[in-house]
């Protein structure tokens, strides 16, 4: 008998390649080929407890952590950034379980888990981007029971979300709806495309990229396949728009990125920058490089 | 020049050392031990047990000290380290009718087989604060009767069911293996196996208050406590090499079999109904909570009509779980100011739509009134 | 695994963590594009009359928790005894009952009896791995859906004459259906419910 309880001793490196165990993995696996096969439908997963909060990501890391291997490079975003606090904790996290080489670089990444943004960067075939999903029924707002809403989805019975869209015009003069903006998939499901701001829903429509979706707390995973048609649900008289600022970005320029405000003193000035951190330096990097071979050439 | 606020590697390392640091506290002061944690804060450990579901006294301890005593944190660690475990098979299930019980009462019947034991309990005490526990309060050992380990003590819902008078426990769901709800999604309608799973689970507070609630009108039970019996039962397993059942250890459980309302028909005689609650530990506040709540959640089973919250399933189901609705509830913490920046543009939109409409609203009426 | 000499077993995936992870990148990939033969360079060697393709993907995929379903010609107690002992699946005499399935190509008709899954739980469906003898070489399909940039190509051969027809029928089920793998050698093709298969 061991003198005290903590003589007991357990051992602490004791779990498997990417933290799941394989039985885990195999069940995630197999929900993953299902939504590849029914494009934008939920599918039920035992999703696990995972060593971090739900609603912090455990969906998306279920995911990553089923898929990924010693071949793939990892980028984790949160907000568009790779150094918030969550995204390093994730990245931290298979760092250390997987072993996997991590990025920072959108071209560089096989994997890509992401928290409310896609990168700026055109993804290519062969990518695949995890998204964290807090709510994975679009329709869950409009009516909180799942046993209804399976019902609408089974049916194809989307006027609730028609109607929701077309109350925000009668009531604001337009769709009001910013982030979180529902897409058709391949003409069959609504979808919540997770909260990323609408700018970002057009980047979702015949992505060379796979898109897995995972939502923990939910038990829900879902996909978009590669080159998948992805519509922003409008209307003919008001069609879907993206946010536009009349500003661009202080530190590289950009027009045409998503921009983050801050707010830098008393007084309320706003500054803009990228919200994509590697979108921003990437650049910052060729204009610094285009004005050194500039000051080349004139010596 | 500004930069951006984040976090990074080096701020996160600072944040779980300084966690690490306050946990500790004053160095001056002993360090707690787990076998403290687990004799004197016992009912922690059995509260973090039961919602963490997985019987460690050990590792509850452990949970409850590197949790600094937030046992939401405690359950959260405890299921965090259960999900990674292998598993071997299903235990044989308990029976309640074996246990040797410390502490077991009815208030159905003044006298019933094997007695009324009150055993510890909170409900006598005066609630006066014992200043004497601020100084070294050694007690001395409590006097116990002798338990008598080889009676067996009948459940009181067993007598009813006998006489007819209360209806049969709800039967097994058919056959099938029963779902395991830490690896099948839950899916509705839930059967009897899935919610109790998710009752037991589910957090002290939140039954309390739901339970509470069908007391004040909110789906009414007609409650009784027809038992609730502490004590420990001996847990069976069936090695597939062995093919018979062996004993495997011997837990502490706390039991509430709650008597409700009475239904019937011309066809059936009136009977009164069940409402189960099961516990690690001693836990009698979870055990007779989560029988009220099952009673409630069997309204559509017994055809009443689903008019509260406690009474409806979905409800209930997905919103019991702490380690869900915490981390939930806290994610709330992390950045959103990419989707509260989307918002930002388009209220500013919205607004400014407004505004040009007043002026322009403003202007026409200053033209007509010019025109007069 | 009692009643099962393990010592006449083929052995399975050397590096159980690794290996399957490969191997279901490849099989995602597969899904991910439609059409696509994707080979499985780490497949473990075949056990007859399985294909190489077929055995790892029973290896990756199938445990306990997924009943499969044997065509007689696969039913064989050495493919028995190793799928039972490294997989733990319950095999099924019944179609209806099972996730998964190994078919032989003359099946007629192929998909029927398997499980479609319901239009409130597509999900719940049954994905057939069916073995032919090439994938390449046979008279030419069209394909378009998700995963597939404007259209794809499919030319397996050994695919009975009804097969095109069978396929419009289980797409016209969407949501609901079964899913599709083609398997010869070390390859294989996916076909998920999504895809329209036209001549």
């Amino acid at each position: 008998m061991p003198d005290t309880i903590a003589d007991q001793g357990r051992d602490e490196g004791a779990y498997n390649y990417a933290y799941l165990d394989e039985q885990t993995k195999r069940m995630i696996r197999r929900a993953i080929l299902k939504a590849v096969a029914v494009p934008g439908y939920q599918v039920p997963f035992g999703g696990r407890e995972m060593p971090l909060p739900y609603g912090w990501g455990t969906g998306g890391i279920q995911i990553t952590a089923s898929i990924i291997g010693r071949d793939d490079t990892l980028k984790v975003i949160d907000q568009g950034a790779d150094d918030t606090t969550n995204a390093v904790s994730i990245r931290r996290f298979f760092a250390k379980v997987a072993g996997v080489a991590t990025t920072t670089r959108t071209e560089e990444a096989t994997v890509i888990q992401t928290r409310h943004r896609v990168p700026e960067t055109p993804l290519r075939e062969g990518q695949i981007l995890v998204f964290q999903v807090p709510i994975p029924e679009p329709l869950r707002m409009l009516e909180p029971r799942e046993t209804e809403t399976r019902t609408l989805h089974a049916l194809s019975e989307y006027g609730v979300m028609q109607v929701s869209l077309y109350e925000s015009i009668a009531r604001h003069g337009r769709i009001s709806k910013a982030y979180n903006y529902p897409v058709l998939v391949n003409g069959r499901y609504i979808m919540s495309p997770s909260p990323i701001p609408k700018f970002d829903n057009p980047k979702l429509d015949r992505n060379p990229a796979l898109q897995l979706y995972g939502a923990g707390r939910e038990k829900r995973i879902y996909a978009v396949p590669p080159h998948t048609p992805v519509k922003s649900l409008d209307f003919d008289d008001h069609p879907f728009e993206i946010e536009r600022w009349t500003q661009c970005c202080d530190l590289c320029g950009s027009t045409e990125s998503f921009l983050d405000e801050m707010i830098v003193d008393d007084e309320g000035t706003r500054r803009f920058i990228c919200s994509d951190t590697d979108y921003c330096q990437e650049r910052q990097e060729a204009q610094r490089l285009e004005a050194q071979s500039q000051k080349g050439e004139r010596q | 020049m500004y930069v951006a606020v984040k976090g990074g590697e080096t701020a996160i390392a600072h944040s779980l050392d300084l966690l690490a640091d306050r946990r500790r506290g004053d160095r001056d002061i002993p360090e707690v031990t787990l076998e403290q944690i687990d004799a004197q804060l016992s009912l922690a450990v059995d509260r973090v047990m039961t919602e963490g579901s997985c019987y460690d006294r050990a590792l509850a301890a452990l949970a409850v000290k590197q949790a600094r005593g937030d046992l939401f944190e405690a359950v959260f660690l405890l299921r965090a380290y259960r999900t990674t475990l292998p598993r071997f098979g299903h235990s044989r299930p308990i029976d309640t009718s074996r246990m040797v019980a410390e502490r077991r009462i009815s208030s159905t019947f003044k006298d019933i087989p094997g007695g009324q034991v009150l055993g510890p309990t909170f409900d006598y005490t005066h609630r006066l604060l014992d200043f004497s526990l601020m100084a070294d309060g050694e007690r001395p050992i409590a006097p116990t009767a002798p338990v008598d380990a080889a009676q067996e003590l009948p459940r009181v819902g067993d007598i009813l069911e006998r006489e007819g008078m209360l209806e049969p426990p709800p039967p097994a769901d058919s056959g099938a293996p029963t779902q395991d709800i830490t690896r099948d999604p839950l899916a509705f309608p839930a059967s009897r196996a899935v919610r109790l799973q998710n009752l037991a689970r589910g957090d002290e507070g939140f039954l309390l208050a739901l339970g509470y609630s069908t007391q004040r009108g909110y789906g009414n039970n007609h409650p009784f406590v027809g038992e609730v019996r502490y004590g420990s039962v001996p847990v069976a397993f069936v090695p597939e090499e062995l093919g018979f059942a062996i004993e495997i250890a011997e837990i502490d459980v706390t039991e509430c079999d709650m008597v409700n309302q009475f239904a019937g028909s011309h066809e059936v005689p009136p009977q009164f109904t069940r409402g189960y609650g099961l516990a690690f530990g001693h836990s009698e506040r979870k055990a007779m909570s989560m029988a009220l709540v099952d009673r409630a959640l069997r309204a559509e089973e017994l055809s009443e009509v689903v008019t509260s919250p406690a009474q409806d399933e979905e409800f209930v189901l997905a919103h019991s779980d702490s380690v869900e609705a915490s981390g939930f509830v806290q994610h709330l913490k992390l950045p959103h100011y990419v989707d509260f920046q989307s918002e930002l543009v388009v209220v500013r939109t919205l607004r400014e739509e407004v505004e040009a409409r007043r002026a322009k609203d403003a202007s026409l009426s200053a033209l007509g009134q010019a025109a007069e | 695994m009692s009643g099962i000499a393990s010592r006449d077993i083929a052995p399975g995936l050397a590096d159980p963590a690794h290996d399957s992870q490969r191997l279901f990148r490849t099989i995602l990939d597969a899904f991910s594009h439609p059409g696509r033969i994707v080979s499985l360079p780490d497949a473990p060697a075949a056990v007859p009359p399985l294909s190489r393709a077929a055995t790892a993907f029973v290896l990756t995929l199938v445990d306990r928790d997924t009943p499969l379903w044997l065509a007689p010609a696969f039913d064989t107690p050495a493919v028995r005894d190793f799928i039972r002992f490294h997989t733990g699946t319950l095999l099924v005499g019944s179609e209806s009952e099972a996730l998964f399935a190994l078919l032989t190509p003359d099946r007629s008709p192929l998909f029927d009896a398997f499980a479609i899954g319901t239009d409130a739980y597509p999900d719940r469906s049954a994905t057939l791995v069916v073995e032919v003898p090439s994938l390449t070489g046979g008279p030419p399909l069209a394909l378009r859906g998700p995963g597939i940039d404007g259209q794809a190509q499919l030319s397996a051969t050994g695919l009975p004459e009804s097969f095109v027809a069978e396929r419009a029928a289980n797409h016209a089920l969407f949501p609901c259906g079964v899913d599709l793998v083609l398997t010869a050698g070390a390859e294989l093709v996916a076909l998920p419910r999504s895809i329209v298969v036209e001549r």
